[in-house]
């Protein structure tokens, strides 16, 4: 096999590295290709409200945990003036309030922000296999009866289970289930119900605690769930319904049995949720997902700077994109043009005039400009006084078109200010050398490509998708150099030459 | 004809493109180390000379705004004269003087110059006006090149130039560049003068081209421009494959004038020639270019004379590539010819 040439190489390894790290961030990373792209967000805000007793109190609050396809954004707590710590380990998480004198009535908030991920989230392992209930007759009995029943019409722990819970809440006429429907100790709480049930068969299980996020609410009650061990992974039920699964907006609170807060030194009156819902910015969310995935790399991000750089930079990277254009239009298609990257600096001046009112500037500076430059070689000066000459007459000019059109109500006239004076200069001086040597004819066609290209780069760098890439994106810069690298290899015919050539095309 | 096709079309013809002409040419063969040779003309000139290869005889060099003031004193008795910036390109900035009347000079164009406007003129070559880049240059005042007999049929109001492409030591194409009124007098095609191409075993021009576009007639006087014999060609050929022993560029062009009294000169060499020249041949560069890759380098000992009979033997072939091994035998090197590859000097 023929090896690759070293720039096709190079050019290949650049676009490669490029797009690697294009996929990654906009994959893994979830940044958005496309400008102003939202996703949603929930904000849920827990209420606790309690009673002191008048002595030293602390209150321990249970913070959401961990939850699959969930990511804390951010988190607040309204303490007060009460002491305030955080207790995290694996799986929960707990804030810890106190003070040495509480008496009356007190509230406390916390408040979090959630949005959707794709990352897993760590759940509770495995516990100990629960030891069969110890009840009293003729409960225990029933227990027995209920376990064999159920057992014969499933294969599977997830089977038993749900053939269980199906039993209990259809509140079938069995009367084995009907004793404990109908005693009030076991009927308060279904999931406490379906557990002891469940552990006559010896079956681990977790009580979950959480919110559906779906509805926004000041008072969003809480939802139980009943998680159930299979020897490989937890099932999630729907105690009243038995259904297998969570809904997609399900929020874990916490696990187990205890309230949502426990307290010593006093008495809590109420914990409410409020569920709350919000667009942000994905990019937003991207910005902060990385920054706790990777901390280095947002911090090592144009995004990290202040925002007068990012606008700066929004800039620059562009005239790459530019300079791109640039090649394509004189390597590949042929186009004449004043001086390399004089379009590029033309096209960012666009940025600011706008694109007709540009081009009419630009014309009308350069045009008199000429004019004027006849004028002056009929005073044979020397080079440089004739160049600065000519300098000082387009900054007269460009004032002046700036004042007319600002007495004629015409805002647009005062961005001609950003125009590269001396790139203009320059585009004069050699437009009229050429004028001379090469006719009018040849010095037009190179004023009129470099206009185009100027255009041409102009609605590239103006176009949103472009600019949110190259600034989300800057890697992408490196399939651009990449190209351009590749480019500089080209060496079949321009587009223009196919033109130039044709006699030559016809047969030799 | 869609572009593919015609692209297709091009590509089988061996024409060469700009692309291809820099990236695998320009590139590959002209070391940066001897552009001076021929961007300077000064230093080209003095090089030639060496060489043995005639060039238009310097008269003076003004380096300084300070000899500029004292133009009197060179210009002293001349009539006749040329003014060029040493390191001008595409033939911009001359201006060739063709009499005196009393203190004033007439141009090729007609115009009367005095003292003021000649140092005017100089002064801007000094400043940079026609260098490339705009670094501070040179000007040269030369011999004036009269127009030679032959061309008379044509009713020139120039002199023509004959450009010949040199590969690696070997000429591969030629045309004359005939100037026409619109060109103003200047050889150059790009200012509308007419390129006729020329056969390089003979020595004869086949077919024209003006503005990129075929032409059969000369557009000012209505002369054939096939079919006229070029005289000296075989000197020139040898002049042009000499001057890369000269500079040293592997490749570029050569532009020849005939004087009536001193015979075929060279006037300039280009380190990157246009491709018009293909269309004025109606034939691709490409093609030949590959050809010769077949024949041996200079470096083998083979001087200008050899270069230039296996060049037209090639020819004769229709530059057949699988013909040039046979003919690099059958030519062998003479053994007293001097062969000086260029990479000597520098």
């Amino acid at each position: 096999m023929k090896t690759l040439p070293h720039w096709l190489v190079l050019s290949l390894l650049l676009a490669a590295a490029g797009g690697g790290l294009f996929v990654y961030k906009h994959q893994v990373l979830g940044y958005p290709l496309t400008p102003g792209e939202l996703s949603t967000a929930w904000t849920v805000q827990t209420r606790v409200q309690f009673r002191g007793d008048g002595g030293p109190l602390k209150i321990a609050l249970r913070l959401p945990a961990q939850t699959p396809g969930f990511a804390r954004l951010n988190e607040h707590f309204v303490s007060r003036d009460f002491g305030l710590t955080v207790e995290e380990n694996r799986h929960t998480r707990t804030a810890v309030w106190a003070k040495r004198r509480v008496s009356g009535t007190q509230t406390l908030y916390y408040r979090v922000t959630f949005y959707p991920t794709g990352l897993a989230a760590a759940l509770p392992p495995r516990p100990d296999y629960p030891p069969l209930p110890a009840l009293d007759e003729p409960f225990a009995t029933a227990l027995r009866n209920i376990v064999t029943k159920v057992r014969e019409h499933s294969a599977d722990i997830a089977s038993f289970s749900a053939e269980l819970l199906r039993r209990l809440n259809t509140g079938s006429t069995d009367e084995d289930f009907q004793l404990f429907l109908s005693d009030p100790i076991y009927r308060a709480d279904r999931v406490a119900l379906a557990r002891l049930l469940l552990a006559g068969a010896r079956i681990p299980t977790l009580k979950v605690n959480g919110l559906k996020l779906g509805a926004q609410s000041n008072n969003q009650p809480l939802m139980p769930y009943l998680a159930v061990h299979n020897e490989q992974r937890w099932l999630f039920f729907d105690p009243l319904s038995g259904q297998l699964g969570l809904p997609a907006d399900y929020l874990f609170l916490w696990f187990g049995d205890e309230p949502a807060a426990g307290i010593k030194g006093g008495e809590v009156t109420d914990v409410h949720y409020a569920v709350q819902s919000s667009e942000l910015s994905s990019l937003q969310l991207a910005i902060e997902n990385t920054g706790l995935a990777h901390p280095w790399l947002a911090r090592f991000s144009l995004l990290a700077l202040p925002l007068h750089s990012q606008s700066l930079y929004e800039i620059l990277l562009l005239v790459p994109v530019g300079a791109f254009i640039i090649v394509l239009l004189r390597n590949v298609v042929g186009v004449r043009s004043f001086g390399t990257f004089m379009p590029v600096l033309i096209a960012l001046a666009f940025r600011e005039t706008r694109l007709i009112a540009g081009i009419l500037m630009f014309t009308f500076i350069v045009g008199t400009g000429l004019l004027l430059r006849f004028y002056l070689e009929r005073l044979k000066l020397l080079l440089v006084p004739r160049l600065a000459a000519v300098l000082t007459i387009v900054v007269l000019l460009m004032a002046a078109l700036s004042v007319v059109t600002y007495q004629l109500n015409l805002e647009v006239g005062l961005s001609v200010a950003l125009f590269p004076m001396v790139i203009m200069a320059m585009v004069i001086e050699r437009m009229s050398i050429a004028w001379e040597e090469s006719g009018p004819r040849n010095a037009l066609i190179d004023a009129t490509g470099s206009l185009a290209i100027a255009a041409l780069a102009y609605l590239t760098m103006e176009n949103h998708l472009v600019r949110h890439l190259v600034l989300v994106y800057p890697e992408l810069l490196l399939i651009v150099l990449g190209a351009i690298i590749a480019l500089g290899r080209y060496t079949g015919y321009r587009l223009s030459e196919l033109r130039r050539f044709k006699p030559l095309a016809g047969g030799i | 004809m869609s572009f593919f096709h015609r692209y297709r079309r091009l590509k089988d013809a061996g024409v060469l493109g700009l692309n291809e002409r820099n990236g695998d040419y320009i590139m590959r063969y002209n070391e940066r180390r001897f552009y001076p040779l021929v961007d300077d003309k000064i230093l080209c000139k003095q090089r030639l000379d060496a060489f043995g290869i005639p060039t238009p005889r310097l008269l003076a060099r003004i380096r300084t705004q300070h000899e500029a003031a004292r133009l009197g004193t060179v210009l002293g008795q001349l009539h006749e004269f040329a003014i060029k910036p040493a390191h001008g390109s595409g033939g911009s900035g001359i201006q060739v003087i063709v009499a005196r009347r009393n203190r004033r000079w007439v141009t090729a164009g007609g115009r009367l110059l005095d003292i003021p406007d000649i140092a005017h003129y100089v002064a801007n070559i000094l400043s940079g006006m026609y260098s490339l880049g705009g670094q501070p240059d040179e000007a040269m005042i030369e011999t004036l090149i009269h127009l030679h007999p032959c061309y008379q049929g044509f009713n020139l109001t120039g002199i023509p130039d004959q450009r010949i492409i040199v590969y690696r030591g070997y000429p591969v194409m030629a045309m004359i560049r005939l100037p026409t009124r619109q060109s103003d007098g200047k050889a150059n095609l790009h200012q509308g003068a007419v390129g006729c191409g020329i056969d390089l075993a003979s020595g004869q021009t086949i077919s024209a081209v003006m503005h990129n576009q075929p032409v059969e007639e000369h557009p000012d006087t209505g002369t054939a421009l096939g079919g006229f014999m070029i005289p000296e060609w075989r000197r020139m050929l040898w002049m042009a494959a000499r001057c890369h022993d000269a500079v040293g560029l592997g490749y570029m062009g050569a532009d020849i004038v005939i004087d009536r009294e001193h015979g075929p000169q060279i006037l300039e060499l280009n380190a990157r020639p246009g491709l018009a020249i293909q269309i004025a041949n109606r034939a691709g560069l490409g093609r030949r270019l590959k050809a010769i890759d077949r024949l041996p380098d200079d470096g083998a000992g083979a001087g200008a004379e050899t270069r230039v009979a296996r060049t037209l033997a090639l020819a004769a072939c229709g530059w057949d590539p699988a013909a040039a091994g046979a003919i690099a035998d059958r030519i062998a090197p003479h053994p007293g010819e001097i062969a000086e590859p260029g990479a000597a000097c520098g």
